[in-house]
């Protein structure tokens, strides 16, 4: 049940340090459920560790990170629970390479959710057919294209029908012909009402899907807004130099 | 020190614990003088089988196809047979060979090149033959993109090869080496086989005379192992002082 | 990373092996023929091919000490290296000071203790069980046989990228259904070179059993020797022979191992 205050996704000042390094230095923000957030920023301004600390991959040292009732950062966190509510796609896709896509796609509900395999079986070959990867249910990732393989890490965590996904700069290690089909995969699901994060370089993207812009540096939040008018007309100084750069 | 001894003397009498190369003189002097041999041993045949490597690794970059496959084919037999073995042959099988000659010391007609060169001999080549395709391998793994890339900034061929290739050479091949070595220092122990007074060697003269084999055992096991722990402990902090940041294996969890 | 080298491999491998075979048989022949100079005695090879059988009766017994320890030893080394990366800190420490202590000590000095210390019969239940000398030293080489997988078995874990172990569990995955399912699947192929290695060594040692009484090859060849009157030019060929026996195993072992090593390579 989701707080009256508080978004479907909700970070109040999370806070933290890696060793001597202090990567996040109290971001808050909160996503509507179904909206799609884009988070943008120079290297290094602690995006992808946020990611990381949403689905607990990452223990903050202060604050509180909510998933629609769900308190993350408590000790007493029931990891599979929050697992089967959001779903992150990672830069280096990381399939299992010795298992097939389709294998890819079925192993978390079947061993994790312990599902019937022949209803996860459908719902896979389904996830596929989405992703528009047909025919390829039993390619072994090393076999697949850049792109491919992360349509397949796309569907993969979408088996586990998260109510949100993350994604964490999924098309920097593609090359420009193959970034297209996947950032059209993520603007079909964004369109289908998906709740998504977005940590990405890609200005077009954040342009043309999301209803929200963030902009991250040295670990804070310096001004988020709609697309139209962050692009348009940034306020802060730093933003302005960081689109000067990219655009 | 007496005091010390004279416990242990006790203790034997105590328990039936028989650690007679502690209290006694003579035991103590051979386990001693072993330990040391054993040392000896081990660091003349690092030093050396060094030496063969780097002359090995430098044969193999030759233009002569012969001088190459004739150091591959010295890498492949040493490599394949054991050892021990090989220790027999150098000592028994050519050792009959060489002339005998005057011993100045004790006057008599002894061998020319005594067991212990032998074992030096043997083991060097054999540490010195996987030593040249770690040192090769080493040299191999420096990306080809660094030697262009010192190239266009003007160094010399020799110059690329000493201030570029062979630090991250180096620092590629030392994991391998350091096994090689630790596995070198542990192989000395073969040498008890042809006589040498190593620490093996004299634990055995010891049992052999005192009946506590289960005691020399126990200790001998403890002794090399210590040996070869500070010898780790060595590499390791080798490895940790000459790591450059963000160069090389990174581990996972 | 592909060497140039593999691109010439297939002339590569028939040259070296032309010419590692070409200096064995100088040596063998070289030191026949010193032993056969001058004497009226019957000739190296003649006594050669009069005790063959015998000696490589005797080689064979050498393998089968080499299987049965690394076989003993793969099956011990395995849980003692899960036990290394066990996430319980007593049980980590534990299995990482047993892989060292049984990597750091000398073989030969783990078989004197095996064949020594341990009792020459067990008895069970009245049954009196032999405990042959043989049977210790397969137990003296599964020790560092035991070590030595664990390590390998750890820098196998250690070698997957960081993010097999992030996605499972992102998906949900417990540790040991990570380690079971994704993980150690993994590890295999990475597994197979070292572990081939590692074969190699052991049954390179076999041969120190003799030191201990085994009558193994080595033995067999002493034997060999004061049956023909314990001539010392005789030493040079049969060393040579017993060193040709296990150069014939060992080297296709051997280039199997190293091709292991680049398909994996070339691979990732």
């Amino acid at each position: 049940m989701t707080q009256p205050d508080r978004g479907f996704v909700s970070l109040r000042d999370v806070h933290k340090t890696f060793a001597v390094h202090k990567v996040i230095n109290g971001i808050s923000l909160d996503v509507a459920r179904g909206e799609t957030i884009c988070i943008i920023g120079p290297s290094g301004s602690g995006k992808s560790t946020l990611i990381r600390c949403i689905n607990a991959l990452v223990p903050v040292d202060q604050g509180s990170i909510h998933l629609d009732g769900i308190e993350v950062n408590t000790p007493k966190l029931d990891k599979l629970a929050l697992r089967r509510r959001v779903g992150i796609v990672f830069q280096q896709y990381n399939l299992f390479p010795h298992k097939t896509a389709l294998e890819n796609i079925m192993m978390a509900p079947i061993t994790v959710l312990k599902q019937d395999r022949a209803e996860v079986e459908a719902r896979a070959r389904a996830l596929l057919k989405k992703v528009r990867l047909e025919g390829k249910e039993g390619a072994y990732p090393g076999e697949l294209s850049g792109g491919q393989q992360q349509r397949v890490a796309i569907a993969r965590s979408l088996a586990m029908r998260p109510d949100v996904m993350l994604f964490d700069e999924v098309t920097a290690a593609l090359d420009p012909e193959t970034k297209k089909d996947v950032l059209t995969t993520i603007q079909d699901l964004a369109r289908d009402g998906m709740t998504c994060l977005v940590v990405t370089h890609e200005m077009g993207f954040a342009r043309e899907v999301s209803n929200r812009v963030y902009f991250t540096e040295g670990g804070l939040i310096v001004e988020h807004a709609p697309p139209a008018e962050f692009f348009s007309n940034p306020q802060d100084p730093r933003t302005r130099e960081f689109l000067s750069q990219v655009l | 020190m007496q005091v010390i001894y004279d416990w242990f003397l006790a203790f034997y009498e105590r328990t039936g614990i028989n650690l007679s190369f502690i209290y006694d003189n003579f035991d103590r002097t051979r386990i001693i003088k072993g330990f040391w041999l054993t040392i000896e041993l081990s660091m003349i045949t690092i030093a050396l089988s060094v030496i063969v490597g780097v002359v090995g690794a430098w044969l193999k970059g030759a233009r002569s196809g012969w001088v190459r496959h004739s150091v591959d084919g010295f890498i492949s037999i040493f490599r394949n047979t054991p050892p021990l073995v090989q220790i027999y042959f150098f000592y028994f099988g050519l050792g009959f060979m060489l002339p005998r000659v005057m011993d100045p010391i004790s006057g008599t007609m002894a061998p020319m090149v005594t067991n212990f060169q032998w074992a030096v001999l043997s083991l060097s080549l054999f540490a010195g033959a996987f030593n040249i395709e770690i040192f090769r391998s080493g040299m191999e793994a420096v990306p080809r993109a660094m030697v262009e890339a010192a190239d266009s900034l003007g160094y010399t061929r020799s110059q690329i090869y000493w201030h570029v290739v062979l630090p991250l050479a180096f620092r590629n091949c030392l994991p391998a080496l350091g096994n090689n070595l630790v596995n070198l220092v542990k192989t000395t122990n073969l040498a008890y086989a042809i006589a040498v007074p190593e620490m093996m060697y004299a634990a055995k003269q010891i049992w052999s005379d005192s009946s506590n084999v289960r005691e020399m055992m126990i200790f001998l096991l403890f002794a090399y192992v210590f040996l070869v722990a500070i010898l780790v402990y060595g590499l390791n902090w080798l490895e940790r002082a000459l790591r450059i940041p963000g160069y090389g294996q990174m581990g996972g969890r | 990373m592909l060497r140039l080298s593999d691109a010439l491999a297939p002339v590569h491998v028939r040259l070296t092996s032309r010419a590692a075979l070409a200096v064995a048989a100088m040596v063998f022949v070289g030191s026949s023929a010193m032993a056969a100079a001058g004497s009226a005695h019957d000739s190296v090879v003649t006594i050669l091919i009069r005790w063959a059988p015998l000696l490589l009766t005797g080689f064979l017994f050498n393998l089968l000490i080499s299987v049965l320890s690394m076989a003993v030893g793969t099956l011990a080394g395995i849980p003692l290296g899960m036990m290394q990366l066990s996430p319980l800190r007593p049980v980590s420490r534990l299995g990482y000071y047993l892989t060292q202590f049984f990597r750091n000590a000398p073989w030969l000095v783990l078989l004197f203790i095996c064949v020594m210390l341990l009792p020459f019969e067990f008895r069970v239940a009245g049954l009196r069980i032999p405990f042959p000398d043989w049977v210790k030293a397969v137990v003296g080489f599964s020790l560092p046989a035991m070590a030595n997988v664990s390590e390998i078995l750890r820098g196998a874990v250690l070698s997957v990228p960081t993010g097999q172990w992030e996605s499972a569990e992102s998906l949900g995955f417990n540790r040991r259904q990570t380690m079971f399912q994704i993980i150690l699947p993994q590890c295999i192929k990475r597994m197979l070179p070292p572990w081939m290695n590692l074969y190699s060594l052991i049954t390179m040692s076999t041969v120190t059993a003799s030191v201990v009484g085994v009558s193994e090859m080595l033995t067999m060849t002493a034997q060999v020797h004061a049956a023909e009157g314990s001539r010392p030019e005789l030493l040079a060929p049969l060393y040579s022979f017993a060193m040709l026996c296990f150069f014939v195993y060992a080297y296709p072992i051997g280039k199997w191992t190293e091709y292991l090593e680049r398909k994996y390579q070339v691979k990732d």
